[in-house]
C-alpha cells in the first residue's frame, strides 16, 4: 500500500494535537508504521499551525510534502485556503466552517478572503460544516474536533467501533462520554 | 514479541535514559527539548528536576556523573550556549558515570531566538556528537551515547532538531539496564581543571578525538547503503528521512556519529559514487570537512544554510525535476498571538498608553514586540532585558532611558534575569524593571520554576520570593500590582518610571492556560451601549470582533472574562455576565 497522507491544519490553541494523536492511534493499531509531526511552543499561542500524519508499510519522513495529502482537515477557513496546496488533485479536504481572525485581520492590516468555500470547491473535493455550532448543541464547543474526526472517518479504511474504542482511549476520561456522542454527529453528518 | 509504541522523539530519548539506567535528569525547558523532562517523570528510577538555566542542569549532571551514576542534561539549541561553560571544560574532564547533553536545535525557527547549529559549538568544544533520524534511533543513540560516554570518557551530545524532537514514530520498548554505580575517587589531576592540569588533559581530549574518528570508520551508526552508484548521498539526521523520500534508489553514508567524521569511510564511500552530495540542514559542517579533505563533492551550492529541507526541495535541486505544484493562496498571515485573558496584554496596553519602550526578553510576552501592542522594542536572549537597559542608561544618562522599561517574565527572571537585576543595584541604576508573573514558564507550555512552590517530579516545595529577592538585594521600591487592574498600574508606572532611583514593578496574574483557573465569568457587550470608538479593539484580543454596524462581538468560547475590554470602555458597553 502506498502511504496515506494526512494533514490537520488550524488555528493554535484548537486542538490539532489531540486530532492528530487519536488519528496516530487509530493507525497504529491497524498494524501501519506511522510517522507524526506536530508544532509546539510559540506557534500555539494562536498562530497557524499543521500536524501532519503518515501510514503505511514504511514511511519515511515526518511530513506532507506540497501536493501529496490524501486529507486535509481544516478546523478554520483561512487555514484551508493557506494549505489548499498540499493537497493531491484528487485530495479530499473536510473544513469546519468558522471564521477566525488573524491578528493581521482585527488590526486592518488584511482582509478576511471572502467564498473560500466555494473558492475551494470549485478545485477540490470540499466538505464542509459548522462543527462549532454542531458542538453547542452538545454543549461542549471543545468537542467540535471530534466532529471533524467524525466526518474524516468516513474517508478512511477503519470501523466505527475502532475509533470509538481510540478516542476512548486518547481523551481525557471526564470527556468520554461528550466526545463519543461527538464522533457519532459527525460521522452521520458524513454520510 | 517486544511492546512496540508511538512516541514523540523527546518521548523517546526519555525512554532511552530510562533504558540507559539513567538515575539523575536536569533540564530548563525550551522549545523544542521541553518533552524530553516532561517524559521522564514517568519514571520513578530517575531523579529528574527542572533547574534554573542551563547552565545549572549541566552542572548538576556533571556532579551526578562525577559521582558515578549515568546523568543527562537537555536543552534547546540556545540553552547551550547559556551551558556552554561547564561544557567546554567538561571535555577536558570526561566521565565517571556516562555523561549526555541532550541538544535540540531549530532548523526553520519555529520558536527560537536564531538558527544556531550545535555541531558548530560541538566541534569547537571538542565534544562527540551522535544525532538519530526518528523516534527508534532516538532511543536507542541515548543508550548508545551513554556506552560511548564511558567508553571515551567523554561528554557526549545527543543533537535532535525540531522535527524529530516533536515527530512520533514506531519505537521498540526494552527492559532497564541496571547499571551500578562507579565508584568515586579522588583524583583532581583529572578533575580540577586549573592551568597545569588542563594543559595535560587538552592533549589527552585530541587523542581522544582522534582515536574516536578512527573507530567511527566501523561503528554500526555510520551505515552505508550501496544502490546506484550514479548519486551518492551523505547525510544525517532527519535529512536522510527526506533523502530516502526524494532519492529511494541513491547509494546513501547515513552518519549516526556526525563529529568526529569517519574519514576512511567517506573517502571509500565518494570513491564509489559519481556524483557526491551531502545533505544537512544549518551549517555546512560535514561538507567543509569533506571538502578539506580534498574530495569532491557539492553541498551548500545547491541547498541552503536557512530553514528545513524537504524532499520536494531534494527532487527539484539534485534530480532536476520540475514539480507541477499548485501554487500557494496569498492569504493574511496568522502570526501567533497573546491568548484571550493573557495578563500581558493588560500590561503592555498600560504601557503603550504612557508611550512606554520595553527592552524585551523571551517569553510569550516577546510578542508584545508586534502591532497592535508594539511596545518591546528588543529582544536578544534570556535575561538581556535588564542589562541592555542599563547598557542604555549607561550610555545615554538616566533621562534617556525615562520613558522605557525592562520587561521579563518569572521564570526568565530566575534563570539569568536575576544576575542582571544584581549589577543593576552594584552600578546604580535608576531603570525600572516589570517582572510580568504569571506563575508559570508559558511558552514552552507551563512548567514549574523555583518560584512556584512545586517541583518537576509534582513534590511541593520552597517558594522563592520574588518580591523578597529584590528586597534582599538592597532594591527599596518594590511594587506588586495586579496585572488586570489598569488604574493602578498606570499609575505605578508613571511613578516608579520618573523616579531617580532603580525600581521593580511585578506584575501578578495567573497565566490564563494553567491549569486549576477557574473562569466565572464572561464579557458581554451591551450594543446599545456601543459608540463603536474601537477601544476595546485596540488590545488585539482575538475574542473581540466587529459586527457589520461597527459595534462589537466578543466570542464567548473565547472570553476568559478577564475584563480588560470592560475597563477600557468608557460608555459602559461591556458588562460581565456570570457562567
Amino acid at each position: 500500500m502506498e502511504t496515506k497522507n494526512i494533514m490537520i491544519v488550524g488555528v493554535g490553541g484548537q486542538g490539532t494535537l489531540l486530532t492528530s494523536r487519536i488519528l496516530g492511534g487509530i493507525t497504529t493499531k491497524a498494524g501501519f508504521d506511522v510517522k507524526l509531526s506536530e508544532v509546539h511552543g510559540m506557534a500555539q499561542r494562536g498562530g497557524s499551525v499543521v500536524t501532519y500524519v503518515r501510514y503505511g508499510e514504511k514511511v519515511t519522513e515526518p511530513i506532507v510534502e506540497e501536493g501529496q495529502a490524501d486529507l486535509l482537515i481544516a478546523f478554520e477557513r483561512l487555514e484551508a485556503l493557506r494549505y489548499a496546496h498540499f493537497l493531491k488533485k484528487d485530495g479530499v479536504m473536510i473544513i469546519n466552517d468558522q471564521r477566525i481572525d488573524p491578528i493581521t485581520v482585527v488590526t486592518g492590516v488584511a482582509e478576511y478572503p471572502e467564498g473560500i468555500i466555494e473558492k475551494l470547491s470549485a478545485k477540490y473535493k470540499v466538505i464542509s460544516v459548522d462543527a462549532m455550532a454542531e458542538a453547542l448543541k452538545l454543549g461542549n464547543s471543545k468537542v467540535f474536533n471530534t466532529i471533524i474526526i467524525g466526518l474524516a472517518a468516513q474517508h478512511m479504511d477503519f470501523s466505527k467501533d475502532e475509533w470509538l474504542h481510540v478516542i476512548e482511549e486518547k481523551v481525557p476520561a471526564k470527556t468520554i462520554e461528550i466526545n463519543k456522542k461527538a464522533f457519532e454527529v459527525g460521522y452521520n453528518l458524513g454520510k | 514479541m517486544a511492546e512496540t509504541k508511538i512516541m514523540l522523539g523527546n518521548e523517546a530519548i526519555a525512554r532511552g535514559a530510562y533504558e540507559a539506567g539513567v538515575k539523575v535528569s536536569a533540564a530548563y525547558p525550551g522549545t523544542p527539548s521541553t518533552e524530553i523532562s516532561e517524559n521522564i517523570i514517568k519514571y520513578p528510577e530517575i531523579y529528574a528536576e527542572w533547574s534554573p538555566n542551563e547552565k545549572v542542569a549541566a552542572e548538576v549532571a556533571i556532579g551526578a556523573s562525577l559521582s558515578g551514576v549515568r546523568a543527562m542534561a537537555s536543552m534547546k539549541c540556545v540553552g547551550l550556549n547559556v551551558a556552554s561553560d561547564p561544557l567546554y571544560t567538561d571535555a577536558y574532564i570526561g566521565v565517571n558515570g556516562g555523561l549526555v547533553v541532550v541538544v535540540a536545535d531549530d532548523p526553520g525557527l519555529y520558536s527560537s531566538q536564531n538558527e544556531q547549529d550545535t555541531r558548530c559549538i560541538a566541534r569547537a568544544a571538542m565534544i562527540p556528537v551522535i544525532e538519530p533520524s526518528d523516534s527508534a534511533e532516538a532511543k536507542e543513540f541515548t543508550k548508545l551515547a551513554f556506552e560511548l560516554s564511558e567508553k571515551y570518557d567523554t561528554p557526549i551530545i545527543l543533537r535532535t532538531t525540531t522535527r524529530l524532537a516533536h515527530s512520533q514514530g514506531t519505537v521498540e520498548l526494552c527492559e532497564r539496564q541496571e547499571i551500578e554505580d562507579k565508584p568515586y575517587e579522588r583524583n583532581p589531576q583529572k578533575n580540577v581543571m586549573m592551568p597545569g592540569n588542563a594543559k595535560v588533559r587538552h592533549i589527552f581530549v585530541e587523542e581522544r578525538l582522534n582515536k574516536m574518528a578512527d573507530d567511527a570508520n566501523t561503528m554500526e551508526i555510520n551505515k552505508v547503503e550501496y544502490n546506484d552508484t550514479s548519486i551518492g548521498v551523505i547525510t544525517s539526521g532527519i535529512p536522510y528521512q527526506y533523502v530516502k523520500e526524494a532519492l529511494p534508489n541513491a547509494s546513501v553514508l547515513k552518519l549516526g556519529l556526525v563529529h568526529p567524521l569517519p574519514k576512511k569511510l567517506i573517502e571509500e564511500f565518494a570513491s564509489k559514487v559519481d556524483t557526491l552530495y551531502i545533505v544537512e540542514e544549518l551549517e555546512p559542517v560535514i561538507e567543509e570537512q569533506v571538502k578539506s579533505w580534498g574530495i569532491k563533492a557539492i553541498g551548500k551550492e545547491i541547498f541552503t544554510v536557512q530553514g528545513e529541507y524537504s524532499a520536494n526541495m531534494l527532487k527539484e535541486r539534485i534530480l532536476g525535476q520540475k514539480l507541477e505544484l499548485e501554487a500557494a493562496e496569498k492569504v493574511p498571515a496568522r502570526p501567533p498571538i497573546l491568548c484571550p485573558g493573557c495578563p500581558h496584554r493588560s500590561v503592555y496596553t498600560v504601557m503603550k498608553k504612557l508611550k512606554l519602550h520595553a527592552a524585551g526578553d523571551i517569553g510569550c510576552y516577546t510578542l508584545g514586540a508586534v502591532p497592535p501592542l508594539s511596545v518591546v522594542d528588543t529582544t536578544v536572549c534570556m535575561g538581556a532585558s535588564i542589562s541592555t537597559l542599563h547598557g542604555m542608561e549607561k550610555a545615554k544618562g538616566k533621562d534617556y532611558i525615562k520613558n522605557w522599561v525592562a520587561v521579563i517574565g518569572d521564570s526568565t527572571f530566575l534563570h539569568t534575569g536575576i544576575n542582571s537585576l544584581m549589577n543593576m543595584v552594584y552600578n546604580k541604576a535608576t531603570g525600572t524593571v516589570v517582572i510580568l508573573d504569571n506563575s508559570t514558564t508559558g511558552m514552552t507550555g507551563h512548567q514549574d520554576h523555583a518560584a512556584t512552590g512545586k517541583t518537576l517530579m509534582g513534590d511541593t516545595t520552597y517558594m522563592i520570593n520574588i518580591y523578597g529577592v529584590c528586597k534582599a538585594m538592597g532594591i527599596e521600591h518594590v511594587y506588586e500590582v495586579n496585572a488586570f487592574d489598569i488604574a493602578e498600574l498606570e499609575k505605578v508606572l508613571k511613578r516608579e518610571v520618573a523616579r531617580d532611583e532603580i525600581s521593580v514593578v511585578i506584575t501578578k496574574s495567573r497565566c490564563v492556560l494553567l491549569k486549576g483557573n477557574v473562569f466565572k465569568e464572561k464579557c458581554v457587550p451591551v450594543s446599545d451601549k456601543c459608540k463603536k470608538c474601537g477601544a476595546c479593539l485596540r488590545p488585539g484580543c482575538p475574542a473581540i470582533t466587529k459586527n457589520e454596524d461597527g459595534t462589537i462581538k466578543i466570542d464567548q468560547t473565547m472570553c476568559n472574562g478577564c475584563g480588560l475590554c470592560m475597563q477600557l470602555c468608557k460608555f459602559g458597553a461591556i458588562e460581565k455576565v456570570g457562567v
